[in-house]
């Protein structure tokens, strides 16, 4: 999904740093309201962030002969909101484009918002969505993770097919960057999924508290979860 | 069962796993050169068309080692992260 380096003309550069940009200050700020309201959430800030860390280092080999990896953005936008999670994300690509010349500084404001922002964002609607209706929580985890996953390469394409709609126009751009993405992420995105339901469960059993506290889970969900191992 | 959920994650794995080694084995047979990045697969389309990146990264990693160290290193530090917090709710959870 990372868009490299130069391979944003302008203004298209431009424009992502500040669609981008807003979401960042709103998360830097709720980050700094986490820090003095709700200080032991904190440990899970950090696991949320070192998540996105290990999952975005991961080149898996997909179905259709090529690499790609899989975002961790998930698990900090179910537990800590898509603005939050937004920030992880920049903390990550910035990371990448400077020591792996992975991704790039003047494609950051568009890996940003793929990763960080739209990804996170579905994820978050989601999870909270299924949690209305009822459902299952480690599948409704499970749903939201990967469609987050998918949702950061399918806009990685739109973002490719703006900036060069070539001769076929921009729906014919569109599919071609998604063969490359997002077919590719399909296989994924479902471990993915799997794997941040597992840390879900793991959170769910070793600290309650927090889920609570952010107002994730109810108490009685709790309660159910942790009667019936999973 | 208590770790349903385990076993799961571990089978969709092994099935990810056993996949991708029956296709690299078809891959190979025809010849082909594959498993390259998703990324750069993009960026040589959009070269293709006759694009030049405006803008080359200030640094690379020297070579393939240098960076799958630096990758490596990324993946261990939010490994030690996780680990760390969660052994530390885990004893917590005991020691109470």
């Amino acid at each position: 999904m990372h868009i490299m380096e130069g391979f944003l003309p302008g203004p298209w550069w431009e424009i992502w740093f500040l669609v981008s940009l807003p979401f960042i200050v709103i998360g830097l700020y709720q980050v700094n309201r986490l820090v003095q309201e709700k200080r032991e959430a904190l440990p899970l800030l950090a696991v949320a962030g070192a998540f996105v860390f290990v999952l975005s280092s991961l080149k898996l080999p997909s179905f259709n002969g090529s690499c790609s990896h899989p975002t961790g953005t998930g698990l900090g936008a179910i537990l800590f909101g898509p603005c939050i999670a937004a920030v992880l994300g920049l903390i990550v690509l910035v990371f990448q484009a400077v020591f792996l010349a992975h991704g790039g500084l003047t494609t950051l404001g568009a890996n940003v918002f793929s990763m960080g922002i739209a990804g996170p964002a579905v994820a978050y609607i989601v999870y909270r969505a299924g949690i209305r209706a009822g459902a299952n929580t480690y599948a409704t985890v499970f749903v939201a993770a990967a469609l987050a996953d998918l949702a950061t390469y399918v806009v990685t394409s739109v973002q490719l097919a703006l900036a060069f709609p070539g001769t076929t126009g921009f729906f014919g751009a569109f599919l071609t960057f998604a063969a490359i993405f997002a077919a590719t992420q399909v296989p994924l995105a479902i471990i993915e999924g799997a794997v941040i339901a597992l840390v879900f469960k793991y959170i769910v059993q070793l600290k309650p508290e927090i889920l609570t506290r952010l107002n994730l889970l109810s108490e009685s969900t709790i309660q159910k979860l942790r009667e019936v191992p999973a | 069962m208590k770790y349903g959920m385990e076993i799961a994650v571990a089978a969709l794995i092994v099935i990810f796993a056993a996949v991708f080694l029956f296709q690299d084995a078809a891959i190979r047979a025809s010849g082909e050169e594959a498993w390259g990045g998703a990324d750069s697969n993009a960026a040589d389309l959009i070269e293709a068309s006759g694009y030049e990146p405006w803008v080359e990264p200030f640094w690379e990693p020297p070579s393939g080692e240098i960076e799958s160290l630096l990758f490596a290193l990324q993946a261990a530090i939010g490994a030690i992260v996780i680990g760390y917090i969660f052994g530390y709710w885990q004893g917590g959870r005991k020691a109470a």
